[in-house]
């Protein structure tokens, strides 16, 4: 079987397409029904093998073109299912990293990470989301009789920022799937705990999924539901409303009702108050741009541990170059994108937590927010 | 007033990058040729009695179907006084040759123009950052075009990036020239906006492309 990629160009070539679903066998796969073939959208079509000169024959006739997508489909599915039971498999069987997932799945993908890997990784509850969603992060921790410091993680604080989350993923699994034949991971779990939360703004992500691509707030209601969504990078308790926010609900940068006005933002600054003490680093994953960002957004007063601060992020941007050449700047936000105040890694920083990062992963703006799933895999290695 | 070096990492710097290679973009692009900045290697800056502020760059532009193409671009942005509404004054010099693209554009230009339908699509690139081949031209012609737009409407404290095209349709033409109405939405940094505009582009593989007609568009209620 061959799943052919087509772009019909005219009215009558979509015609002539639909007659073909109609009259033979195939199975579309988009879209999943043959009305909805229109002239410039993309459309696959999986071709039983005995069709498949017929079908393309009749493509040439009508002068349309078409790529083949999959040449062997039962060659993909083998090499999908699962392989012999092997002490490597500690990752979900079949999960693919480079693909973007709906919160579904990674809902999915955590109770099953933590199942898969018990010995390590054990899934807690953070909070609620305003739609009342449960939040959760995942704990990587190597049984130990002394108390390690921590390493804290979030991802998907911004809904459209897709490969934010999709990396969170992927660090699990390089995390899982390497610590005991990877010396540096084994030494780096001896010392410490990591704390990851994948999606921090669940409702939101979810918006970005089934109404509107390049959302970024939450979904809390104001003005009487007239109007949705909080910044939640503007919503910590760090100079809180003074600068690079609006007041007003329709903004992007909205600020929120007060400092942790919402509950996501409640959810993780009451864990890491708590937890403070042992906190090390904190690291915010934010897409696009390519930084490492440093404390403050809010002024360009250096932190205190200004020096340290940045030696560590410039060594990171150094290593992270070495694997694919791509170029991160390393600075304050302040002084590299703008100024913004109630930053989680600022409020991070201002606690207390000595090394406070925001990563901007790929790209520089070509494709934005929008990034393809091919990039998921360099973008993910180089940030390891 | 003599110039003032600026950190090159910094905002002031890359925000008149940004918009110096929408404008080089936009005067040298093609549906085969897309210019991204790489990077900025040096920026200086000069208050100008009674006219604006003027940045001079020196930039390293890429080749959005080939990352590996890089050129050197020195520009010279002028910001014009607030009061004066009018759009920065832009120039700038490549070092070296552009790849040439006639033979892709020529394609480009056939199959368009032997449509039996005026083409139109929609998502471009889709939610998961895809792009057909066959749109790529489209694609890249937005990313050109939206060169001019964001020329237009950039100012020191703005920083617009094309972030996707929610449609275009081909407007029907007798003469030899190839036209498309688009709707885009730019992504602006500052504020982290996201403007739908409106453009008419017109095109012809010998006389470059050209922004006919454009208009900022309402941002539809959000939900």
């Amino acid at each position: 079987d061959q799943v052919l990629h087509i772009v019909p160009e005219t009215f009558q070539q979509v015609q002539h397409l639909q007659h073909l679903c109609s009259t033979l066998p195939l199975d579309l796969w988009k879209p999943l029904l043959p009305e909805d073939i229109w002239a410039g959208k993309d459309l696959h079509i999986r071709v039983p093998a005995p069709l498949v000169q017929e079908v393309k024959d009749s493509l040439d006739q009508h002068m349309i073109s078409y790529k083949v997508l999959i040449p062997d489909v039962q060659e993909l599915v083998d090499q999908s299912m699962p392989r012999e039971r092997s002490s490597h498999r500690q990752v979900p069987e079949g999960y693919v990293y480079t693909q973007y997932h709906p919160m579904e799945e990674i809902y999915q993908w955590m109770t099953q990470i933590q199942k898969s890997n018990s010995e390590l990784v054990t899934q807690h509850y953070l909070g609620k989301t305003i739609e009342n969603r449960t939040m959760y992060y995942l704990q990587i921790s190597q049984p130990s009789d002394k108390t390690k410091k921590i390493i804290w993680m979030d991802c998907g604080i911004h809904a459209r920022e897709w490969i934010s989350p999709a990396f969170c993923q992927w660090f699990v699994k390089e995390i899982l799937q390497n610590y005991k034949s990877d010396p540096k991971i084994s030494r780096f779990l001896q010392n410490l705990d990591l704390y990851i939360l994948p999606v921090l703004n669940i409702d939101g992500y979810i918006y970005s999924w089934e109404k509107d691509r390049l959302w970024r707030k939450n979904r809390s209601p104001h003005m009487n539901g007239t109007c949705y969504g909080t910044d939640l990078n503007r919503n910590f308790n760090s100079s809180w409303g003074s600068i690079g926010v609006s007041y007003n609900c329709n903004s992007e940068i909205f600020c929120g009702s007060g400092p942790e006005s919402e509950p996501e933002t409640r959810a993780v600054a009451q864990f890491i108050k708590r937890k403070k003490s042992d906190i090390l680093c904190y690291l915010t994953i934010h897409s696009y741009g390519q930084y490492i960002l440093t404390p403050y957004g809010s002024t360009t007063k250096p932190p205190s541990n200004s020096e340290e601060l940045m030696h560590v992020a410039e060594k990171a941007a150094a290593a992270l170059m070495g694997k694919y050449g791509t170029s991160y700047e390393v600075g304050p936000t302040s002084l590299i994108l703008y100024n913004n105040s109630g930053s989680s890694r600022d409020w991070a920083h201002v606690i207390g937590i000595p090394f406070s990062y925001t990563f901007e992963l790929r790209d520089k703006g070509i494709h934005g927010f929008v990034l393809p799933p091919d990039q998921i895999q360099p973008t993910c290695e180089e940030t390891m | 007033e003599a110039a003032m070096e600026l950190p090159p990492s910094h905002y002031p710097a890359s925000r008149a990058a940004a918009l110096a290679t929408g404008y080089a973009c936009y005067r040298r692009g093609s549906p085969g040729r897309g210019l991204a900045l790489r990077a900025v290697r040096r920026a200086r800056r000069q208050d100008i009695d009674d006219a604006g502020r003027k940045y001079h760059l020196e930039l390293v532009l890429e080749d959005v179907l080939d990352k590996d193409s890089t050129v050197n671009c020195t520009a010279e942005v002028l910001y014009h006084l607030d009061n004066k509404k009018i759009a920065p004054d832009v120039q700038f010099t490549i070092e070296g040759e552009l790849k040439n693209t006639d033979e892709a554009d020529n394609i480009f230009y056939n199959r368009i123009k032997t449509l039996e339908k005026e083409l139109v699509a929609e998502n471009i690139p889709d939610s998961h950052g895809n792009v057909s081949p066959e749109m790529e031209p489209i694609h890249l012609l937005a990313w050109v075009a939206s060169g001019y737009v964001i020329w237009q409407n950039s100012k020191e404290n703005t920083k617009f990036q094309l972030a996707q095209i929610k449609r275009v349709k081909q407007v029907k033409r007798s003469d030899e020239y190839l036209e498309f109405d688009y709707l885009i939405l730019l992504h602006e940094m500052v504020s982290q906006e996201i403007i739908p505009w409106q453009m008419r582009v017109l095109w012809h593989p010998q006389h470059g492309v050209q922004v006919t007609q454009d208009s900022r568009q309402p941002k539809q209620a959000s939900e």
